[in-house]
């Protein structure tokens, strides 16, 4: 009884918190809804919503969304295989993900984005070298596959990070009890590796798929200014054409498709994303 | 043999990885020393962008309020969350749910969606300045702490809490003697990655700070279409170079010291 008593004492601890949540959270939404469903005269439209259908901003969405699910399986198959090497050599937490991961993020991203611009461009690194080989300059500057190779580089960690604390956790005696009952690697792999680290990719989709969607820095920065994505868009409604009801509309569906696709996602993960990042 | 050459490739395969993610920031310390204003060209051997950078006020404004954000905003964030999350942890299953699915909206949402709402939010009530900035950096570190923070305290033992009430010790006494020690790993981790976010942040900043303010990041963007000072290069190279130095002091003096002391 008496334990109870204060357990319940110690909801009030969250007080601060709650406020917080609500103040700077919830009525926020609520606010980007409303500027999203009031026109300028007061009353309630559709307009601003139904602007991502306009044949211009669905061309930028399913860009946006084509170049989000290739980030995301690229991410995929180079992670797995990346864990699976860490967890061989026995290479955790101090060594590789504070010096390979942790590192690369201190310096400021846009500037590491630039750098791949050089690498990238026309005269750039990579075709100085390609040329030094005597191959033909590789055409990829402010293509959607610079913009590819761009968030996949700056998200990679994020898929790397949870799928190395799911990895990490596996028992090594059900890999090798798998293996003693004749198991093969494959079947090692699709049996038990892929089952186990299901929280861990589950949260690594949502860290990757999310950000590499909506952002307008990269696209900025790779695509040369000539592709447009859906956070481009957005970004000049309120910056260039100060339209501020369309960008919210725009951004309240943008918020609205992300969430249904991450609830989809998250129906396949039996305990929930807590921890999984660290 | 078969496991040598696997050991082989995975040591490979991590190199390459390595490699890619560190290309870019290979690049930029070469460019931070390139005497040529040019992006490709090699123009010999300078320390120029190095003087001028701690000659640039612009950039060491921006600089301060970067560092000055990151830090009290990890603060805040680190002290309401951790507090936060104790309270959270003793609510009854439902309401936990309720609460943690709020937790996790900054983190779900897009970046310029959280920006954009909190700016047209801020603008119905206070001017965008650095409080708006600070507001944001706070509203999307929170979760990240108590991601960190939450797991420890499942792990925590409460019977020892409790029995140091029951020896007369006082809430508070027993808070800072009993659960704090046990709760500092999560902590400290929470602020690291609060911090860490706060720095590397752009979105959100970009779309909350309003006229006159500028972080790394918002100056670093708008730098883009007249061409990057190769100061910039300099400064991160300086970043680099002191994170570096941080973390393995971190990493390894601890080490040397057991080893030390296993002798």
């Amino acid at each position: 009884m008496e334990k109870k008593k204060r357990l319940n004492k110690r909801t009030w601890l969250s007080a601060p918190y709650l406020i917080w949540i609500v103040g700077f959270t919830i009525i926020p939404l609520v606010v980007i809804f409303q500027d999203a469903f009031v026109n300028a005269e007061g009353s309630f439209t559709m307009d601003n919503i139904l602007a991502i259908f306009n044949p211009i901003h669905m061309k930028s969405m399913i860009l946006s969304l084509a170049i989000a699910a290739g980030c995301t399986v690229i991410c995929i198959l180079l992670a797995y295989p990346l864990v699976l090497a860490l967890r061989r050599l026995n290479m955790g937490r101090e060594g590789f993900l504070v010096f390979g991961l942790i590192l690369p993020m201190w310096m400021n991203f846009i500037l590491r984005l630039l750098a791949w611009q050089m690498i990238l461009s026309k005269n750039g690194i990579l075709n100085m070298i390609l040329g030094f080989f005597g191959i033909a300059p590789l055409p990829i500057a402010n293509t959607w596959l610079s913009i590819l190779i761009g968030v996949v580089y700056d998200y990679l960690p994020f898929m790397i990070l949870p799928l190395y604390n799911a990895i990490s956790e596996i028992d090594e005696d059900i890999i090798e009890a798998a293996k003693d009952l004749g198991a093969g690697g494959f079947t090692v792999f699709k049996k038990i590796i892929l089952p186990l680290s299901m929280p861990g990719l589950l949260s690594g989709i949502v860290m990757v798929f999310v950000p590499s969607m909506t952002s307008f820095v990269v696209a900025d920065v790779l695509g040369g200014g000539k592709i447009q994505l859906i956070g481009n868009v957005i970004e000049q409604e309120f910056t260039k054409n100060v339209d501020w009801g369309l960008g919210s509309g725009l951004s309240v569906s943008l918020m609205i498709f992300v969430l249904i696709s991450m609830a989809f996602t998250m129906k396949n993960d039996p305990e929930g994303k807590e921890s999984a990042i660290w | 043999m078969v496991d040598k050459i696997k050991n082989f490739l995975s040591r490979f395969y991590i190199g390459i990885i390595l490699f890619f993610l560190y290309v870019p920031i290979f690049v930029m310390i070469v460019l931070s020393f390139n005497s040529s204003r040019s992006r490709v060209i090699w123009g010999g051997f300078t320390l120029d962008w190095y003087r001028t950078l701690f000659s640039s006020s612009e950039v060491m404004q921006a600089l301060s309020t970067t560092m000055i954000l990151a830090f009290t905003s990890a603060i805040i964030a680190t002290v309401i969350g951790t507090v936060g999350a104790i309270g959270i942890s003793a609510m009854r299953e439902r309401n936990y749910k309720i609460v943690l699915a709020f937790t996790n909206i900054p983190m779900l949402n897009a970046d310029i969606v959280t920006g954009i709402a909190l700016m047209l939010w801020f603008v119905r009530f206070m001017p965008l300045g650095f409080g708006s900035v600070l507001i944001a950096h706070i509203t999307f570190n929170i979760p990240y702490v108590i991601l960190c923070v939450m797991p420890k305290i499942k792990q925590m033992n409460l019977s020892i809490y409790e029995a140091a009430r029951d020896l007369g010790a006082n809430s508070i006494y027993a808070f800072v003697k009993i659960t704090l020690p046990q709760l500092m790993s999560g902590i400290m981790a929470g602020f690291f990655m609060a911090f860490t976010m706060s720095m590397d942040d752009f979105a959100i900043t970009y779309f909350t700070k309003g006229a006159g303010v500028n972080t790394l990041s918002t100056m670093i963007y708008s730098q883009i279409r007249k061409g990057i000072k190769p100061e910039m290069y300099a400064l991160s190279t300086i970043i680099f170079a002191f994170v570096f130095l941080i973390l393995l002091a971190v990493n390894y003096v601890p080490k040397m010291k057991n080893a030390r002391k296993c002798k």
